[in-house]
């Protein structure tokens, strides 16, 4: 008896590795199939609210490292006007013929928050500004095509200025005739690049492009260019903006 | 990776750069900004994992050892013996030349897509590091090439794999096991 008990258990001793294997076996198929049905709710991990969560902290993540990586002194390229891509491309949220026909004649930009001078500014009040300068440069779309232009205004770091803006808020708010909105960061709004522009290719704003204003930022997306601006807006509580909300990063810089 | 391919897949649907689009469903993102989420999101993973990966193989020597020498006589040899199918990978701790050539030319692959990456994400602050590849618009047709390659890549890879299964318990646990003839069981 006792030896029989002696051998079941120098069995048991001979055989541990290949129960180990076996079990190692398991765990593994078991991980596999864990994995197979993970990848079977594909179509709803997308939509899981922690992943959606985890997604949007990236993308405030990303908006830290952009301004990180921004550097205000840096110009995008500029080009000779025979690099100009003809016809320019529209892009909106809604078709061409839908732009906003806004009124030359009674137009008032109105202004808000931390601003000195809140006075609203009309159209030749605007057209007056010295001094107007030009840019051509590469307008880049969320969407990845780009396309050459050439824009002229303001520099909207004179106009801020001009306007008495507090210079350390965080944020610019533009609001438009088309029921647009977007908001961009105050060293961006300073850049000597970014300009409040009244013409395109040597003519008054066009209305696909914008008239009477739109911001023009070569240092940003092009849905971070509002078009049709009717009310700016300084603050340091974040604005957001129509696609920033939808998912679009806020930052979006180039 | 398969993130990244995913919704980098759908941005591309966004403006495509030939005349096809990717099938919707085998994307990732659900639309353009969905896509893009992911997309910057995941890059941060994979630059992570590429870099530490990168350095360490290159400190430790691993590169070294394992990849190099890659001789085009010794190249040839092996691709020509791997299409007739009779490649050998007896001993799993030596990589033939036709594998060194294919890891070195993954591990360049990805170094271009992070490079050309940061092309697209940051056109003007890495402007100069763009004019190499043709600025943005050349950055995304080098982005695109160096996707389809490392996806090749991956396919090659696989199929390898399976066609040599000896093969894989060493990809994951790095130990070799070497053929003994006296097992009992």
């Amino acid at each position: 008896m006792k030896r029989l008990f002696g051998m079941r258990e120098s069995l048991k001793v001979q055989s541990r590795p290949q129960i180990e294997r076996i079990e190692r076996r398991l765990f593994l198929r078991q991980g596999l199939s864990l994995g197979a049905l993970a990848l079977l709710s594909g179509c709803s991990v997308t939509d899981a609210e922690s992943v959606q969560k985890v997604l949007w902290a990236m993308s405030r993540w990303n908006d830290r490292v952009q301004g990180w990586i921004f550097d205000p002194a840096r110009l995008a390229p500029e080009f000779p006007e025979s690099a100009i891509t003809m016809p320019f491309p529209f892009n909106a949220f809604y078709g061409m013929d839908q732009a906003p026909a806004v009124d030359a004649a009674s137009y008032k930009l109105e202004l808000g928050g931390l601003v000195r001078d809140r006075k609203a500014w009309t159209l030749p009040e605007l057209y007056a500004l010295q001094p107007q300068v030009s840019q051509v440069t590469r307008h880049i779309c969320v969407e990845g095509w780009s396309a050459i232009g050439k824009w002229s205004g303001v520099r909207f770091s004179d106009f801020l200025k001009r306007i008495g803006a507090d210079l350390t808020a965080k944020y610019v708010g533009f609001k438009c005739a088309d029921k647009y909105y977007t908001s961009i960061d105050m060293p961006t709004a300073l850049h000597p690049q970014t300009l409040l522009a009244l013409r395109f290719a040597d003519q008054v704003l066009p209305v696909p492009f914008g008239f009477p204003m739109k911001l023009r930022i070569p240092t940003k997306l092009g849905f971070k260019n509002p078009k049709h601006i009717v009310a700016i807006f300084v603050t340091n509580q974040y604005p957001g903006g129509y696609w920033e909300d939808q998912g679009y990063n806020w930052f979006s810089g180039s | 990776m398969l993130i990244l391919v995913a919704s980098g897949w759908r941005i591309y649907n966004a403006s495509p750069l030939f005349g096809f689009k990717f099938p919707n469903d085998w994307t990732l993102g659900g639309w353009l900004a969905g896509a893009m989420q992911w997309h910057f999101a995941a890059m941060w993973l994979v630059a992570l994992c590429g870099l530490v990966y990168v350095t360490y193989g290159v400190a430790s020597g691993h590169f070294l050892r394992k990849l190099l020498p890659v001789t085009p006589a010794a190249l040839r040899r092996d691709v020509a013996a791997a299409l007739r199918g009779k490649l050998v990978h007896a001993d799993l701790r030596v990589y033939n030349a036709a594998q060194r050539a294919a890891y070195l030319g993954a591990i360049a692959i990805g170094i271009v897509l992070v490079l050309s990456g940061l092309v697209l994400w940051k056109p003007v602050q890495f402007h100069s590091l763009g004019l190499l590849m043709g600025d943005y618009e050349g950055a995304r047709y080098v982005h695109f090439f160096a996707m389809a390659a490392l996806v090749l890549f991956v396919i090659v890879h696989v199929v390898m794999a399976v066609l040599v299964p000896r093969t894989l318990p060493t990809m994951f646990t790095g130990r070799v096991r070497v053929p003994t003839a006296a097992r009992s069981d």
